[in-house]
């Protein structure tokens, strides 16, 4: 098995299903002859050709209703978002087109978004966001956002084949800064499925995407330094959520941290923290904890970024408090 | 006769032709008149639109489509949906929002989609759907096919971005495109003049490099000639046509708009070019539309409209239990 870096996983992953099924084209800005901004799609326009990897004009809105066009009549369109940040400008295709026409017409729509995400790497307010709450509110789309390398390709093929609209959130601070074990055969990671990361007796951390990491990283200091068992639950699907699996975590460990990039005020640490309140809440034994973004646009300077995001000195801060409580 | 008209309309409609598009003209009128009448009985539940005016435009146009060719229709376009194979029951079960309509009752009016015909309908924001459309074309052209795509919008529509977007998306890409613009003078109650100040909405197809032209909506012949080049060429691979039709809304925005705001004398001037009346002369003038035929049409429209009717009327609405179902594909 290879050790690769979570953006080469993406590429694979895209490779592999655009050699198994030839319906599968991808479309967007520059991705073509210059392999995409951040090179996923390096190589693939002179191996795959100008009919399978389609540069197009700078026209959100017109990629992501083509893509859904196309999808419509049987092909299997991937269509990238430059920087997640820009899908605000085709955002009416993606909530009342791609959203409803199964729900509507009874037909599918087998379409992937790919959206690098994320912040910490000194984009500024317009190259950092983490837009998957909005989506999130919106019935009919799927959501995935993988942490790991294999969780990366996994996902990715399972978005390809699956028959309705998927957002594939990329974490672009994971790009080149998370290497790990991917197989070189086919599989997939099921979509609405989490995964257990780490396991644990006393609070369970509910992450997904770049925080996974920082909750790891917290969980073997207090391991190491306090005593205390952290049990990391990585969502890696957060439509349709894996909801079973954090009741059951919470309901082992009776404390829970939700963590996530995103702004914490209408995000899904939100919901998150509803279903736990429903549906586990005999099991607590302290408030539930949540740490992400601070509510305010994402600033530039470094000395500003970094108070903005969560990292892993608020994971683990949070940590310690319900540790105590 | 218009700026950018392409040449003079020389080559007439056969007679069958005109017949056709004849008896297609005249059910729409009575469907939709059917429609105001229905909702003014209370037994539509949602809106209900007129495309009184736009007949010719609305026929015509889907007239030049084969079975293999994609039809986007907009909510004044339902005689597309008819030419297109559409049933007046099934538009009428839409239209009531019955169980058994297209849609399910999940989406009313044209908004359902008919896969067998190639017919995907509109949504209400206006112009989103020629991205899909564009989508569709994109796919006829990776996957080799020969099929066209034909899609509408309006004037107000004209000034949405998906509209622009996508034009520019399709020239640049040489997709077999054909874009109606039924400019028929009013966005709801916002005349043409507070929309744009190009001299015809088809001048906008020179930023994209592509034809445009501006038509006669009232003109059978016209609509048809034009139309027919368009998808001639978009059938060719040589990319997307813009035509501009002229027509009148002669009702409101929908049945709840009494319209005030629209001039009498225009009205008035418009009643003359009524697209009906017009190939009705046509049609006497060549002496193919006898009397008997005439009164056939009749009956045969009424009927079809008055079955429809009491289908609709005695099917029943969905079990509310299925709402549920069907967010996802399995």
């Amino acid at each position: 098995m290879a050790v690769i870096t979570y953006i080469e996983a993406i590429s694979k992953g895209l490779w592999e299903e655009m050699e198994r099924d030839s319906s599968v084209f991808l479309l967007g800005e520059d991705i073509g002859e210059y392999g995409g901004a951040f090179k996923v799609t390096k190589g693939f326009f002179d191996h795959f050709g100008s009919d399978r990897v389609v540069d197009t004009v700078l026209a959100e809105s017109a990629i992501l209703g083509a893509a859904t066009g196309a999808a419509l009549v049987g092909m299997k369109p991937i269509a990238e978002m430059q920087f997640a940040d820009f899908v605000t400008c085709g955002f009416n295709q993606l909530v009342n087109n791609s959203a409803s026409i199964h729900y509507r017409w009874n037909l599918p729509v087998p379409m992937v978004v790919r959206l690098p995400s994320g912040a910490g790497i000194h984009g500024g307010p317009f190259h950092s966001r983490n837009p998957e709450a909005w989506f999130f509110h919106q019935p009919g789309l799927k959501l995935v956002a993988p942490s790991t390398p294999y969780d990366a390709k996994g996902l990715i093929k399972a978005a390809i084949r699956d028959p309705n609209p998927v957002l594939y959130f990329e974490h672009k601070r994971l790009y080149r800064h998370v290497k790990g074990e991917v197989p070189d055969n086919d599989y997939v990671v099921e979509i609405g499925k989490g995964d257990v990361k780490r396991q644990g007796n006393d609070i369970t951390v509910v992450a997904y995407g770049s925080t996974v990491h920082l909750a790891l990283e917290a969980a073997e200091i207090l391991e190491r330094q306090d005593g205390v068992s952290v049990e990391v639950v990585d969502l890696r699907s957060l439509m349709p959520l894996d909801k079973e699996l954090i009741i059951s975590s919470v309901k082992k460990t009776g404390k829970v941290l939700i963590t996530h990039e995103d702004t914490v005020t209408g995000g899904i640490g939100g919901e998150i923290a509803a279903l736990i309140a429903e549906f586990a809440f005999e099991s607590l034994d302290a408030p539930i904890k949540r740490v992400g973004a601070i509510d305010i646009p994402t600033p530039f300077a470094p000395t500003l970024e970094e108070y903005f995001l969560p990292n892993k000195e608020k994971v683990l801060a949070a940590l310690r408090e319900l540790a105590a409580y | 006769m218009y700026a950018h008209h392409p040449d003079a309309v020389t080559d007439h409609l056969s007679d069958d032709k005109l017949l056709q598009l004849y008896y297609f003209m005249r059910l729409t009128r009575e469907f939709e008149e059917s429609i105001i009448t229905l909702y003014r009985q209370g037994k539509i539940v949602g809106g209900a639109f007129s495309g009184n005016g736009n007949e010719a435009t609305a026929v015509g146009s889907a007239f030049c489509l084969n079975k293999e060719d994609y039809l986007f229709p907009m909510h004044r376009d339902l005689g597309a949906h008819l030419v297109k194979g559409q049933t007046v029951r099934n538009l009428m079960l839409q239209h009531l929002g019955r169980g058994n309509s297209p849609a399910r009752g999940r989406d009313g009016t044209g908004h359902y989609a008919d896969a067998s015909l190639r017919i995907y309908g509109n949504i209400s924001h206006l112009a989103a759907m020629i991205p899909v459309a564009t989508g569709v074309a994109l796919a006829s052209k990776l996957r080799k096919e020969k099929s066209v795509v034909m899609t509408y919008i309006g004037d107000g529509g004209s000034n949405v971005g998906d509209f622009h977007e996508s034009l520019a998306m399709c020239s640049v890409m040489k997709l077999p495109l054909v874009l109606i613009v039924e400019n028929n003078q009013f966005a709801y109650s916002t005349p043409i003049a507070k929309q744009f100040i190009v001299e015809r909405i088809s001048d906008r197809a020179l930023g994209y490099g592509i034809p445009g032209f501006t038509i006669d909506g009232t003109d059978i012949d016209e609509v048809y000639a034009v139309c027919k080049q368009a998808v001639e060429r978009a059938r060719r691979g040589d990319g997307p046509t813009l035509i501009e039709s002229v027509t009148m809304r002669m009702h409101g925005h929908s049945v709840n708009d009494g319209a005030e705001y629209v001039p009498k004398k225009l009205l008035d001037d418009w009643k003359k070019k009524d697209p009906l009346l017009k190939i009705e002369k046509q049609l006497v003038d060549r002496k193919i539309l006898s009397q008997s035929i005439k009164s056939d049409y009749e009956r045969k429209i009424s009927a079809e409209i008055q079955e429809a009717i009491q289908v609709a009327i005695e099917s029943p609405y969905p079990p509310a239990e299925n709402a549920v179902t069907g967010v996802f594909a399995d």
